[in-house]
């Protein structure tokens, strides 16, 4: 790849010594290496796209050129929007998505208020569990969770999409920290004005904790749109498929539309671009929440 | 003091309600699982026949003796190998060079960072693309340096180098920003109270400063690689199926085979309780070391 980048970088490089003048060498070559690293992390979506405007035959041509030489865009993306059920998809794994996040708040949210602001009986073996279950990924808990769905019949259903996720101790974890910087005088004050808990919860805590409940949504949205795992063990029919579980149909041999499939690769890859470059902050918040709190 | 008694009542009662939701189901997707896989892996239960019984210790037994168990845990050491030496160096390196930049930086970060919220399922074609042993980019630029061609995900030799690269792609923006938090949060005074002592070179800075401040950002990046490493499956499910001849048959992959291909619950089971016992190493190791960092 690098001769692609070898040009580039000869531009660049010029570029930079007329707009800088008299800078440091080093600061230079630095730079120059760091926007070669970023031209290697954004060249896939480049191939990506231009592939997917390109006609099969041109995608494995032996010269390769960014910008097509038939243009087969508008073919490929209707083929792909239009001859097969990709709109079905995306609507599926957006219905999932959104289904899992709002149970994840509903229940996040009261049980980590209860854990930070309430002394009862039991609360400090519940927080051990949530805190035990941090570790506990969905691969362990896998064969039971589905031998129970089998079990009641629920395989192939957005429920049984849903329901290992219903439940994020990650969420309640997360916010319990948040919720326990929340000053207790103000919901003390608040009780004495009559406000109920539930009150208090929407009115106080919740627009206090914005920060924390927008970086767990985007990353609870994002992981779960990504998710190949789960869906590929109980998603059977092509109804229930998820955009990201359609891809495998492409890993397969046979398929030689390779324009159509790239066409595919890019209409589920979008809508998380899209998510990150609204969302870049938040996602990055609640990494780095993770990381510092985790 | 029957007026404190009844607000306390209230309370709990109303503390009970708020965390019941949550509590039960943590239970029905946590607890109850975990310890049904933990009695599952007693048994032979297959998904195939409803007769099964209690066999003791004989699938972890089964599991020493197993070629394709050790072959999933060779391939696993050999691709984390590969991969966590890169996955923690350049997303270091990155982080620091980036830091101290003025200029570029929020675009650099945007760059770097792009990989990590992509479908690396869809991704994966693409790299798929990008790796063909035929006409793929990369092999045209290797033949430019009169390399090649290589049969990346075809070959048994290479298949892990390739798996591996994917990975560092996707993750190294991860590590990145996980650093970028961690440098910020070093106090420039340090650095400033370094050079009054004669640490005025980068290097030295790295080694006086840096290096032991960055410890807790370093540590969590290590273990949380780690256990993505061990948890390899989206790229190998979607482009090579543990193929060719098994040397892309990582651990999760492998149990995955067992339980949902095979239908040997019982053996899968077992599996899932060795791959949870890995992942509590690593917490372990991550705690044990913050505790000791708040002890000292």
């Amino acid at each position: 790849m690098s001769h692609i980048t070898a040009p580039q970088s000869v531009a660049l490089t010029a570029k930079l010594r007329q707009t800088l003048g008299q800078i440091r060498p080093a600061h230079v070559v630095v730079t120059l290496v760091l926007f070669i690293g970023a031209w290697l992390m954004i060249f896939p979506y480049i191939w990506m796209v231009s592939s997917s405007l390109k006609p099969a035959a041109e995608v494995y041509d032996a010269d390769f050129s960014i910008i097509p030489k038939t243009f087969a865009g508008v073919k490929n993306y209707s083929d792909v929007l239009f001859g097969q059920p990709y709109p079905r998809f995306m609507l599926n794994s957006l219905i999932v998505c959104v289904g899992i996040l709002a149970v994840q708040l509903l229940t996040a949210v009261p049980a980590a208020y209860a854990l930070a602001k309430f002394r009862f009986r039991g609360s400090a073996i519940l927080l051990g569990t949530v805190i035990a279950c941090l570790t506990i990924p969905i691969n362990v808990t896998s064969i039971p969770i589905y031998l129970g769905l089998v079990k009641v019949g629920l395989l192939d259903t957005y429920m049984s999409m849903m329901f290992p996720f219903f439940v994020s101790v990650f969420a309640i974890f997360l916010f319990r920290q948040f919720f326990r910087g929340f000053p207790d005088s103000i919901i003390d004050a608040a009780r004495v004005d009559g406000m109920t808990e539930i009150e208090i919860v929407l009115r106080l805590i919740l627009p206090a904790a914005l920060p924390a409940i927008a970086a767990f949504s985007v990353f609870s949205f994002v992981s779960h749109w990504n998710d190949l795992y789960w869906p590929l063990i109980v998603v059977q029919s092509q109804d229930k498929m998820t955009a990201t579980l359609s891809m495998m149909q492409y890993q397969s041999e046979f398929d030689t539309n390779y324009g159509r499939s790239f066409a595919a690769a890019t209409v589920v890859t979008i809508p998380m671009l899209l998510v990150f470059l609204f969302a870049r902050r938040a996602f990055i918040r609640g990494i780095t929440m993770s990381g510092v709190k985790g | 003091m029957s007026v404190r008694t009844t607000f306390e009542r209230r309370q709990n009662r109303i503390a009970y309600a708020f965390v019941a939701p949550a509590t039960l189901l943590i239970v029905l997707i946590y607890l109850a699982p975990m310890a049904m896989v933990a009695l599952t892996s007693f048994t032979d239960y297959t998904l195939v026949s409803d007769y099964w019984e209690w066999v003791g210790f004989d699938n972890y037994r089964q599991m020493l003796a197993d070629p394709a168990v050790s072959n999933a845990v060779r391939n696993t050491f050999v691709y984390a190998a590969l991969f966590l030496p890169g996955a923690f160096i350049i997303p270091l390196l990155l982080a620091i060079a980036i830091q101290e930049r003025k200029q570029f930086r929020s675009i650099l970060e945007l760059v770097y960072f792009l990989p990590v919220t992509s479908t690396l399922a869809a991704m994966a074609l693409v790299w798929a693309g990008l790796m063909d042993s035929r006409q793929g980019v990369i092999n045209a630029a290797l033949g430019w340096f009169g390399l090649g061609p290589l049969n990346f995900l075809g070959d048994p030799g290479t298949v892990l180098f390739a798996l591996a690269g994917i990975s560092l792609w996707s993750v190294i923006g991860f590590n990145m920003v996980l650093f970028l938090a961690g440098l910020t949060a070093i106090p420039r005074s340090l650095y400033e109270a370094a050079a009054i002592d004669g640490a005025d070179h980068p290097v030295d800075q790295f080694f006086r400063v840096t290096w032991p401040m960055l410890a807790p950002t370093s540590v969590f990046v290590a273990v949380t690689s780690s256990i993505t490493a061990f948890k390899l499956f989206d790229t190998v499910a979607i482009l090579t199926k543990g193929k060719p001849d098994h040397a892309s048959e990582v651990f999760l992959y492998l149990t995955f085979l067992e339980g949902f291909e095979y239908f040997n619950m019982g053996y899968a089971s077992a599996l899932s309780v060795v791959f949870l016992g890995v992942i509590f190493i690593f917490a372990a190791v991550q705690t044990f070391w913050a505790d000791r960092q708040t002890h000292s």
